[in-house]
């Protein structure tokens, strides 16, 4: 990690807040446009083709925990995303009793270093649920308002995945999608069994070359902790650092932004931000200042936004900034297939995902719940780390010996060690990824009494699921089994009932939230425009996820792509007719 | 990264699988050093390098912990034809680590290795370092059968439990344990799907439906094109 503190210059034509998917995209349409771009960024940089930051191809000892977990790396010692859901002397509250897990990375990419890599195109029925179902409110846009753009997110940074002709799930310019895992191959003889499609997965992944600056994947499965040929998509390597080489781009590191500031007009003059190297509050000035810093985050800094024209903050007088917070749904189940038992050894790593999925696949008329959800699959012989052999308390009576004798739990020597290898990859399990319906009443706002270590006045969430994702899950939990069922497998651990919300993650978890600063026609009921500006202060624009008015059953990633892109072009649009 | 420099990770995927073949080989027993000289590398904030630092330098076990603690994770993976023990691997060694690192085993794992003087005391009237190796399975054997375990126990297996599963981590994540499992990955090289005589083994293939879209290793250094309808043509 590099620090890069820099002497305020006169000024920036735009300064953007946040280098993931978002942000980064802003970074590079806006200076390949020509102009003067500072990006403000609260966490470090890194590049990953670079030894010193490596830590893709690390095995497991070469970590004194063997990849276990940490506070900052949750999803493991060796993942890339820097942050996690508490970060040291940047809190969040929550409000009534009621659950919001946050969580953010702290570096150049932001959240593109830990995601899934799964690239949806949300479809036309995603823009427009509440026409088709009456909950919720419709996108100001539609698809065919993004398509051009998704298409270009397609060509610019790569997605493989097979055109299917599904109306809702728009087919884009694939790569050539990898062949199935053996467990994907015997879960679909269950999905089959049951009707439910799967395909291959859309991941955007590098199977092959899209021009000469990034490589091909090699087929670790670790796009979790960056690649060093730049074979997957995170905003680092594919748009800050490429718009930094070519374009007039400087990049704030460690530099935590507290307010967008103001003239005596309303007009948006830059931003205030702490450095968290010296503790030091510095302010840079802009033509156009872009909100990238995630959905809560841009939120958190236009609330704190207050001035003499804003006593309430930047975009507060429509009433609904922080509002419409929500999260995707999520439950999980898994099982042991007993034929893969003892099964044959090869090199299985893949991509860093699944190979095949399942989209939504029916229709929300025929049963008591209003939106779909897509399945994730799991399982396949992973890399051996932290965690492998656990769990032989309860696992082991799933070996049978020659006599067909169950081995007993527990245990320890020899017999033990042979039945962790013959179990091994023959676990296997889903996950549903689901759309709720936004509700006014989630929200997050400021806290008054709690500030960060930056002086920063914090979040305070209120979240509550509702019937309608509670449904969801449970019609999940039954999908789940028939598919592990149908396929052979035994089912582990219990079903999720009513008294856990059928194993509904709490809201948060799956990291998809969005909706608080959304899109709309009227100034009263939204908090920017259908091209991302802020209503009340029109060199304002957010392109993160808080314009999505509803997320789709779809990974927002690409979404947010796309819109940024759209913003842009609206931004350069604006600026050459001198309308900002 | 340039293109030359993937080509030589794409060259080193090809010499990658060749070694593999013969890595295979039973004579090749991979009992390498596992000392902890550091942190984990790679990307590491000020504050991570600092933290590790910290607990490499200190010492949660004592002397008569670390000699009960051998003495078990070696119960639990003993050496054996194919593989070495746990204590081999320097299993006690990432136990004591994961101690500092995740404090809240901390007091579970004291307790438990206390528990071994008490049970030895009853049982056989002498310190737990003292027993014999049968003296001391007969007391691992209070606690290692979670079904079997009598009520009394039901503290000691939650802990037997935790150390087993500690052992498992230390042991399955070094270069001997991946060994063992027969793990194959962590290298460049180039998916072309399941082999075909493990497809046949388990009665699934790939289906047709995406036979002429797969990727294709010979074409994986080509550079994508598409006609405007999105179809790879190039």
């Amino acid at each position: 990690m590099s620090f890069q503190i820099k002497e305020t210059p006169d000024s920036y034509d735009v300064i953007i807040v946040g280098s993931g998917a978002g942000g980064g995209m802003a970074s590079k349409i806006l200076s390949e446009a020509g102009l003067s771009v500072a990006v403000v960024e609260a966490g470090g940089d890194f590049d990953p083709a670079k030894d010193e930051d490596r830590t893709q191809l690390r095995p497991p000892w070469e970590s004194p925990r063997r990849g276990a977990g940490t506070r900052i790396r949750p999803f493991g010692d060796f993942d890339q995303a820097i942050g996690g859901w508490d970060i040291d002397g940047e809190p969040y509250t929550r409000k009534d009793g009621t659950q919001f897990d946050w969580f953010r990375s702290r570096m150049v990419g932001g959240r593109t270093n830990h995601w899934g890599r799964i690239s949806l195109r949300f479809g036309p029925n995603d823009f427009k649920r509440a026409s088709i179902d009456g909950m919720g409110h419709d996108w100001p846009i539609g698809y065919d308002d993004l398509k051009p753009y998704y298409d270009k997110v397609d060509k610019l940074i790569g997605v493989f995945g097979s055109k299917e002709g599904i109306f809702n799930e728009p087919d884009g310019f694939f790569l050539p999608p990898p062949k199935p895992r053996l467990h994907e191959l015997i879960i679909k003889k269950g999905a089959d069994k049951a009707n439910i499609p799967m395909i291959p997965g859309r991941l955007s992944m590098l199977t092959r070359p899209i021009n000469n600056e990034r490589g091909v994947c090699f087929f670790c499965a670790q796009c979790n902790r960056a690649c060093q040929a730049y074979a997957d998509f995170s905003a680092g390597t594919c748009l800050v650092h490429p718009a930094m080489k070519k374009g007039k781009v400087d990049l704030y590191t460690y530099s935590m932004v507290r307010k967008v500031t103001t003239d005596e007009t309303g007009k948006a003059t830059g931003v205030s931000f702490v450095s968290k190297v010296d503790m030091k509050e510095y302010k840079l000035k802009s033509r156009v200042v872009v909100l990238g810093a995630s959905a809560c985050e841009s939120s958190r800094i236009l609330m704190n936004s207050r001035s003499k024209v804003y006593p309430n903050g930047i975009g507060a007088d429509s009433g609904v900034l922080g509002r419409y917070l929500h999260d995707s749904t999520g439950a999980d189940r898994m099982g042991i297939m007993p034929e893969l038992i003892d099964r044959d050894r090869y090199n299985e790593d893949g991509v860093g995902g699944m190979h095949m999925y399942t989209p939504w696949w029916l229709d929300n008329k025929k049963l008591d719940f209003a939106r779909g959800y897509h399945i994730e699959y799991w399982g396949g012989m992973g890399q051996p780390a932290y965690g492998t052999g656990g769990s032989m308390d309860s696992m082991r009576k799933y070996l049978k010996d020659e006599f067909g004798n169950p081995s007993p739990n527990g245990g320890y020597g020899e017999g033990l060690k042979k039945d962790i290898r013959r179990i091994y990859g023959s676990t296997l399990g889903m996950s549903g990824r689901g759309e709720s319906i936004p509700q006014y009443t989630n929200y997050c706002e400021i806290d008054p009494n709690v500030v960060d270590k930056y002086g920063i006045p914090v979040l305070r969430f209120h979240y509550k699921w509702t019937d309608q994702e509670i449904k969801q899950a449970k019609h999940m939990q039954d999908t789940f089994e028939e598919i592990l069922t149908n396929a052979g497998a035994t089912l582990l651990g219990t079903k999720p009932g009513a008294d856990t919300m059928y194993g509904l993650a709490a809201p948060g978890r799956i990291i998809h939230e969005v909706g608080t600063t959304r899109m709309g026609n009227d100034p009263k009921a939204s908090v920017v425009n259908s091209n991302c500006q802020v209503h009340d202060c029109k060199n304002v624009f957010v392109v993160d996820a808080g314009p999505f008015v509803s997320q789709a059953d779809k990974n927002p990633t690409w979404t947010i792509l796309a819109l940024s892109w759209r913003t842009s072009d609206y931004i350069v649009d604006q600026l050459k007719q001198k309308n900002i | 990264m340039n293109r030359r420099e993937n080509l030589k990770l794409l060259f080193t995927g090809s010499v990658g699988a060749g070694l593999l073949l013969t890595g295979c080989e039973p004579e090749q027993v991979a009992v390498q050093g596992q000392v902890i000289t550091g942190g984990t590398p790679g990307g590491r904030t000020e504050e991570e390098k600092a933290r590790d630092a910290k607990l490499l330098s200190e010492n949660f076990f004592t002397d008569e912990e670390k000699k009960k603690l051998s003495t078990l994770v070696d119960i639990i993976m003993p050496a054996d034809s194919e593989s070495p023990s746990a204590t081999e691997l320097k299993v006690p060694d990432f136990i004591e680590f994961m101690m500092k690192d995740q404090p809240n085993m901390q007091t579970p794992m004291r307790g438990g290795l206390m528990w071994l003087d008490f049970e030895a005391d009853e049982l056989f009237g002498k310190k737990f370092i003292d027993l014999s190796k049968e003296e001391v399975i007969q007391i691992v054997d209070l606690v290692a059968w979670p079904d079997k375990a009598t009520e009394a126990y039901s503290g000691g297996v939650r802990w037997f439990n935790m150390l087993r599963n500690l052992t498992c981590s230390g042991y399955f994540s070094t270069e001997a344990g991946w060994k063992y499992m027969g793990y194959m990955g962590n290298q460049a090289n180039v998916w072309d799907g399941v082999p075909q005589k493990v497809l046949d083994k388990h009665g699934v293939s790939n289906p047709e439906k995406y036979a002429a879209i797969y990727l294709k290793p010979e074409e994986r250094g080509k550079v994508a094109e598409w006609d405007e309808q999105g179809n790879l043509i190039g």
